[in-house]
């Protein structure tokens, strides 16, 4: 009878389920599709509404589950099948080759310094670039270095190979193949995220058109001392700063035009805090935050909302913009929205936009879904056994759901969620005991 | 305690941390300057000091050079201090012989363009932890057993959700309310959102699955007198109907949910019969007493979201999907009644809410939004019919609405006897009256006090089913201390010296976790288990007769000392 558990999943729910039961004595695999655990959380520059440095409170939390004698970490990695039951499921991860063993990287960076290749940068959203091998941000758990097949010249041309003349370790493997793990576990916890839409599908707001039209996961590596600009609050268009930015709300969520009719939960409070970031950078900035209704709902944001406008002197216009055109000289955008007071339609100029867009479960929730017979809902998200009185339960027993892939949630009610699967795999480890 | 025996061999571990310290501080010329330190017997510089390769430096280097302390030159301790004072428990050094200096936060990021200046201070970071960690000693952290049974306060659905789950997790569970049933607030619930199931319906099967746990002690009409003790060997006194009941457990969890405010004054209330809240509508229509409307206005946001200093600031979150809830059974209870909510910001958030609402405007329920600035007007007119005058923002006009009944949506606070609790398990309230937790984004279900833990709507206004998330993650936590038996605390805590201490109590009062009493012969005691380090009584000992294990004042003074240049 294993009394091990499987977590899918190393954003901050995953790790927190994951250090809640290995701190219990429980076995637990930690599987993260990309090199490096952390998810979303690792990326944000701040949180709300205490403004905390994200990575600076995640980064420990990652290393325990690292160093944990309890959690084995298995990066770079997807579940290919589940099969069994609570109590005894067995489940394939696949480990994808990173072409670098990792006992032997230190992390110590000489390859991604002398590799010659460049690519955009997935950390940073695409804003920066990083090397063809490489470790996604400094703080990346494992600090192990993946090679990006696509872009190496060895994998695309077979020649190069400087990565492998340069390490110090010899840690370099290009003969690495996929490896299959086998596991027998009692439970799965699944805490798969969230991705930001697409907003260059709502072509009114030029997306993708216009350059200094940005979502808020570009805006939180643009702002972060460890993002492409050093934390230097530029426009993309011409390395200025900009002296005025619109926040635009719920792009993409609270659609009734066939986007995402549901409300992403989080983005009044997020964009109330990037404005506040906004103005501790460069105080005067005009900064305006446009939305539809202001959702502060959870514990101290309403407060937070007020302190933003009473102290920090941000803008909040009750307003939909119909829509963003850009000046082609100048690169800079007028906004237009009507304003509700005065019944018409009013125009603002901006130097930068910062679109709000839905946050939106993960594609591969649909393949998970399939292995492991755990229902979705028709936007993605993972469906609770019940939505009133079993939010962490699925229909198939011992297979459990926290964080955003749940619902739409912020961080605190992530992490408590996270705590609740955690204590629902170890009542099934505990009753699975007792029976035999 | 080991006596000091042999001159201190420091090793010191120099770290580039790539380019972050490597950039700016002239890391080889550092290691240099550590070498002449007093006491250093070894140094080098790590690319990564943190990398398993410079783990096992550490380790190879403690062995090789018969290492008695170790300083590492780095990032900081809060997220790196635990790693390397594990290598060095690994090398049988115990783990308060290490000592780390920050010269990346504290130095090479602050002074990123000045490298001279920046490697200067590096050296006298350096020489700072040096000179302290050759007066570090070895210390224990007490280790305490944890009693594997909860106390959970609280009968309502948080309560029980955490009780159920400890223990189905195999703990004995005390389960606390202090009326004669259970259920909470669900009790005067009609149906509940979003799948519109009634409450009884919910509440029976909670009942049940309290009944049914042969590990939960259910002890109704029974309040918590008095807790001592501390993680692990908490002794509670319950008051059950006026008789003392004792309770040993080992972890605690608070779940006693939260009040309704009355709007007393506002819009009429308290002096109308048809000007109700939110919550007496509820009652009303569980008990099939709602006689027909015709015209119902619903107000939101009242007493909540006031924006002024001591007000009620917070949003209540619950109060918009609950006017939704109740104006759509009212449509289907009453199809010709007229329904409207008057509200600044709907906050039908998340996944499920958002159809709701768009429901209620496909069922004719009128939204009308006004701003805090210019709230609603309810003017009485004859026989407990009223006009609802308000200024409708998103046409500009105001608009005058019929009404013969009146709800008001105001939010929860908390308890009464909150501040009591709040009191006796040393845990403390927000400014906005609520529990407050350790940490408000990792730590949402734990308080500062080893042991107590919050959940449901005692921590904040939250739905049923995020009380019940978060009633599991108090059932998690708990259950870890529960299910290792035993916990480890701090070492650094403080010590007295029975010849200098007077008894004069200023420590006694000072201690923020009541750590500290008198014994029989009238001298302070500090209890190791509830001290935190936090050295408030040794800076205000009269006499100084307190000291803090792993802060001496020799150490400091040797630190700033050093700090100063000398030795």
């Amino acid at each position: 009878m294993p009394d091990s558990v499987l977590v899918i999943g190393g954003g901050i729910a995953g790790i927190q389920a994951s250090l809640d039961l290995a701190n219990r004595g429980t076995q637990v695999y930690l599987v993260e599709r990309t090199p490096s655990i952390g998810g979303r959380m690792a990326q944000l520059d701040k949180t709300f509404p205490t403004l905390d440095c994200s990575i600076c409170i995640l980064a420990p939390k990652m290393i325990e589950c690292y160093r944990h004698k309890n959690i084995k970490l298995l990066t770079y990695s997807e579940v290919s099948e589940v099969s069994g039951e609570a109590g005894d499921f067995k489940v394939k991860v696949l480990q994808k080759p990173r072409y670098v063993t990792d006992e032997k990287c230190t992390g110590c960076g000489t390859c991604t310094e002398k590799c010659p290749v460049k690519a955009p940068n997935e950390f940073d959203m695409g804003l920066g670039n990083r090397k063809a091998i490489y470790m996604p941000f400094k703080q990346a758990v494992p600090l192990v270095a993946t090679i990006d097949a696509l872009n190496c010249l060895y994998f695309t041309k077979g020649v190069c190979k400087v990565c492998q003349k340069v390490c110090p370790s010899g840690a370099i493997d290009y003969e690495q193949r996929p490896e299959e793990v086998a596991l027998n576990v009692s439970s799965i916890i699944l805490a798969t995220g969230f991705d930001p839409f697409n907003p260059a599908r709502m072509k009114e707001y030029g997306y993708g058109r216009f350059k200094n039209v940005i979502h808020s996961m570009e805006f939180e590596r643009l702002i972060c001392a460890s993002g492409p600009t050093g934390g230097h609050l530029i426009r993309p268009s011409d390395g200025k700063e900009p002296r005025s930015i619109v926040f635009v709300q719920c792009v993409g969520s609270r659609s009734q035009r066939g986007e995402y009719p549901y409300c992403s939960s989080v983005c009044c409070v997020y964009a109330t805090k990037e404005s506040i970031l906004v103005k501790d950078h460069k105080p005067d900035t005009e900064v305006y935050v446009m939305y539809m209704d202001m959702r502060a709902v959870g514990k101290g944001f309403q407060e937070f909302v007020d302190k933003a406008k009473r102290q920090y002197d941000v803008n909040y216009i009750k307003a939909h913009p119909g829509g963003i055109s850009e000046d082609p000289k100048t690169r800079s955008l007028q906004v237009y929205y009507e304003d509700v007071r005065a019944c018409d339609m009013k125009k603002l100029d901006a130097d930068m936009v910062v679109l709000c867009p839905a946050l939106v479960p993960k594609e591969d929730n649909k393949r998970i879904s399939e292995a492991t017979g755990v229902q979705i809902d028709e936007y993605g998200f993972f469906k609770s056994k019940n939505q009133l009185t079993a939010p962490v339960d699925t229909v198939v027993p011992g297979i459990y759901i926290c964080g955003y892939c749940q619902s739409p949630k912020d961080i605190p009610e992530s992490v408590a969620q996270a705590s609740g699967a955690a204590a629902r795999a170890a009542e099934t480890i505990a009753c699975k005991s007792k029976e035999t | 305690m080991i006596g000091r025996k042999q001159q201190p061999r420091i090793g010191v571990f120099v770290c580039h941390c790539g380019v972050n310290i490597g950039a700016v501080v002239n890391v080889p010329g550092v290691v240099e300057y550590a070498r002449t330190l007093p006491n250093v017997a070894y140094a080098e510089g790590n690319l990564y000091t943190c990398s398993s390769e410079g783990l096992s430096k550490i380790k190879e280097a403690i062995k090789k050079y018969d290492l008695t302390q170790v300083v590492v030159a780095s990032c900081t301790p809060r997220t790196h201090e635990a790693l390397f004072r594990g290598a060095c428990e690994e090398a049988g050094l115990n783990k308060y012989l290490f000592h780390m200096a920050n010269i990346r936060e504290q130095c090479s990021w602050v002074h990123a363009k000045e490298p001279d200046k920046a490697t200067q201070e590096a050296k006298e970071i350096v020489s700072m932890a040096v000179a302290k960690a050759a007066l570090l000693e070895p210390q224990t952290e007490p280790e305490i057993d944890v009693q594997p049974s909860a106390l959970v306060i609280g009968g309502g659905i948080a309560g029980i959700s955490a009780a159920v789950s400890l223990g189905h997790q195999g703990f004995s569970v005390h389960l606390v309310e202090k009326k004669d049933k259970l259920g909470g607030k669900l009790n005067d619930l009609h149906n509940l959102y979003p799948t519109d199931r009634p409450s009884s319906d919910v509440v029976e099967e909670c009942i049940r699955a309290v009944k049914s746990d042969p590990n939960i002690e259910l002890h109704t009409l029974s309040t918590v007198k008095n807790v001592e003790g501390f993680i692990g060997n908490y002794k509670v006194t319950l008051d059950q109907d006026g008789k003392e009941k004792p309770l040993d457990v080992g972890t605690i969890i608070v779940a006693t949910g939260a009040e309704v405010f009355e709007p007393s004054g506002m819009y009429c209330y308290g002096e109308r019969q048809s000007v109700i809240t939110q919550f007496e509508l509820e009652q009303l229509m569980k008990e099939k007493k709602l006689k027909k409307p015709q015209n119902v206005v619903m107000i939101q946001c009242v007493g909540a979201r006031e924006n002024k200093e001591g007000g009620r600031n917070y949003c209540s979150r619950i109060c918009c999907a609950t006017a939704v809830k109740n104006a759509l059974e009212i449509k289907q209870t009453y199809p010709t009644a007229e329904v409207s909510i008057l509200y600044r910001d709907m906050q039908t958030y998340g996944k499920d809410f958002e159809d709701y609402y768009e429901r209620a405007r496909e069922n004719f329920v009128q939204f009308i939004r006004f701003d805090a600035e210019s709230p609603p007007e309810v003017i009485p007119r004859s026989k407990g019919k009223y006009t609802v005058r308000v200024n409708d923002i998103l046409v500009d006009e105001t608009v005058e609405l019929d009404a013969d009944l009146v709800v008001l949506s105001t939010p929860l606070i908390q308890t009464d006897e909150a501040k009591g609790l709040s009191k006796l398990l040393k845990v403390p309230l927000g400014s906005d009256g609520f529990f407050f937790e350790a940490h408000v984004k990792l730590r949402p279900v734990d308080f500062a006090t080893d042991g107590v833990f919050v959940c449901g709507t005692a921590h904040s206004p939250k739905t049923i089913p995020e009380s019940i998330a978060q009633a599991y993650a108090a059932a998690s936590r708990a259950g870890i201390p529960m299910a290792l038996r035993r916990v480890h605390t701090e070492a650094i805590t403080s010590v007295i010296d029975e010849d200098l201490c007077t008894g004069c109590g200023t420590c006694i009062k000072l201690c923020p976790y009541n750590a500290i009493k008198k014994d029989e012969r009238g001298i302070a005691r500090v209890n190791d288990v509830l001290c935190k380090g936090c050295g408030l009584c040794a800076a205000s000992c009269p006499e100084k007769a307190i000291s803090m294990r792993h802060f001496s004042d020799k150490q400091v003074l040797a630190e700033a000392t050093a700090a100063l240049g000398g030795s």
